[in-house]
């Protein structure tokens, strides 16, 4: 471990942390509406929002995935000494972090009938975020919302799953907007 | 603020019903358990709600906190004075000023926005529980939409009764899948779940979190022969005169004269403040209150 993962974090935990859950709660509550999550630094490749989030929602209680290019030694460290998270398999996680195309959605936990809360959230890095592409309806849209999404099928299908499923977090710069599974992608 | 942690909870609390509020929005009308903690007040006096408001409350945050739709009863008096010491935070008793508004059991009477957030004080969270007391059944008929029994009590409710007697509490389905309890609201309150402003539900007691986000579609139950009814007392508040707010009804004297008022104390005084006067009301005088 060296020195990089001592910092980056927030400096004033309780109030950083309740504005950037406000950010996250407003993503996860209003789908395709893009919020800010700023306030923490994470190691390169992990975005701000990406970051933040982890250092928001994550502690001893939650595993962390990280996928593909987003798991390096030094990403490791700092969520370790941040937030206490231990690092797991996809399959046990609660928080799933990477790039699309590294990210096997198929071995990610999707919750029982009985505690379809017991599923893992998903912190998708993108290139952009753009308020146009797949129309959005469900619950937290007035009548339809637009997102770019990386891709449209895999959404339509974790829809069908409902009330299991995944819920997806998009993220880019200090930026982040939210697909949980129960808005239906057209 | 150097006594307590911002708004009271420590922050791996706050993490674990930040967890539980994103998925609740993310299952409408779920119930997510969560680790309520003990809060220093008794269960029933609105520890989940608190619990909930501890969690998404910020610094910059205006406070508002209704019980039965009333400022200034203890309960609410308590809860504002409780974030004003551990928050630090603004409060108020107009609607339109909040950004975050606890209450215990009504809905206010002015449509919320969608930079507002409501928090509800949960008693019971399970629509189910008095018609199955295990908790194992139940979650097994959420899980398999099993909701026939909901409709048999409505139906019970009819048969003895005439029409759907239940009157606050009323059953609503969440975008055609989870039974919810809307908390003891009024079932006048009812049609204004569909809003525009995020809900949260919080029991502390009973451990669970629920949810619905913005313009959720949320449907009383009813049948098509019955169907379900927002009703009120057919008055108009003796104060400020309104006809379409949720009546409180008093009996004001010992021969049992009654007087109907809105319980939405801040709803009532603003029509005061703006000039209308009930049958028993008093032009508004600003030092009044």
């Amino acid at each position: 471990m060296d020195h990089a993962s001592l910092s980056g974090g927030f400096t004033d935990p309780p109030q950083q942390s309740a504005v950037a859950f406000r950010g996250i709660m407003q993503a996860m509550a209003r789908p395709g509406t893009i919020c800010d999550v700023a306030g923490a630094v994470a190691p390169v490749p992990l975005s701000v929002a990406a970051g933040t989030a982890l250092l928001t929602l994550c502690d001893p209680d939650t595993g962390v995935h990280l996928a593909g290019a987003c798991d390096t030694q030094a990403v490791r460290d700092w969520i370790t000494f941040q937030t206490g998270a231990p690092l797991v398999a996809a399959e046990d996680a609660d928080f799933v972090v990477g790039d699309w195309n590294d990210i096997d959605l198929s071995v990610l936990r999707i919750g029982t009938p009985e505690y379809p809360d017991r599923s893992a959230t998903v912190i998708v890095e993108m290139l952009e975020l753009r308020a146009e592409g797949a129309t959005l309806t469900g619950p937290g849209i007035k009548e339809r919302a637009v997102l770019d999404l990386p891709d449209v099928a895999a959404f339509q299908r974790n829809a069908t799953l409902f009330p299991l499923g995944l819920d997806f977090m998009f993220t880019c710069g200090a930026q982040m907007a939210a697909l949980p599974r129960s808005t239906k992608v057209i | 603020m150097t006594d307590y942690n911002f708004a009271y909870l420590d922050e791996q609390t706050k993490r674990m019903i930040r967890r539980a509020i994103l998925k609740g929005l993310a299952i409408p009308g779920y119930q997510v358990p969560f680790a309520s903690r003990e809060m220093p007040m008794p269960y029933g006096w609105g520890t989940g709600g608190v619990q909930v408001s501890a969690a998404v409350m910020t610094a910059s945050d205006v406070f508002k906190v209704i019980d039965q739709g009333a400022d200034d009863t203890t309960n609410a008096v308590s809860i504002r004075r409780f974030f004003e010491r551990t928050a630090g935070v603004e409060t108020t008793e107009a609607t339109s000023d909040a950004t975050v508004i606890q209450t215990r059991h009504r809905i206010p009477e002015e449509p919320l926005t969608d930079d507002q957030i409501l928090v509800y004080q949960v008693p019971i969270p399970e629509p189910l529980r008095f018609l199955e007391p295990s908790e194992v059944e139940t979650r097994k008929m959420h899980a398999l939409e099993e909701y026939g029994l909901m409709h048999v009590k409505l139906y019970e409710d009819i048969s003895a009764h005439g029409a759907i007697a239940t009157a606050y509490a009323y059953p609503v389905e969440v975008e055609g899948r989870y039974v919810m309890d809307p908390s003891p609201i009024p079932k006048f309150d009812n049609p204004k779940l569909s809003m525009a402003a995020i809900q949260l539900f919080g029991a502390g007691r009973e451990q669970r979190i629920y949810a619905l986000p913005p313009y959720t579609r949320v449907v009383s139950l009813g049948f098509d022969d019955y169907p379900f009814e927002a009703s009120k007392a057919e008055h108009a508040c003796a104060l400020c005169g309104a006809t379409d707010s949720y009546l409180d009804e008093l009996i004001v004297d010992d021969a049992g004269t009654r007087m109907f008022m809105c319980s939405d104390t801040d709803y009532c005084q603003s029509r005061r403040a703006a000039g209308h006067v009930g049958a028993q009301g008093t032009p508004f005088k600003e030092d009044a209150a």
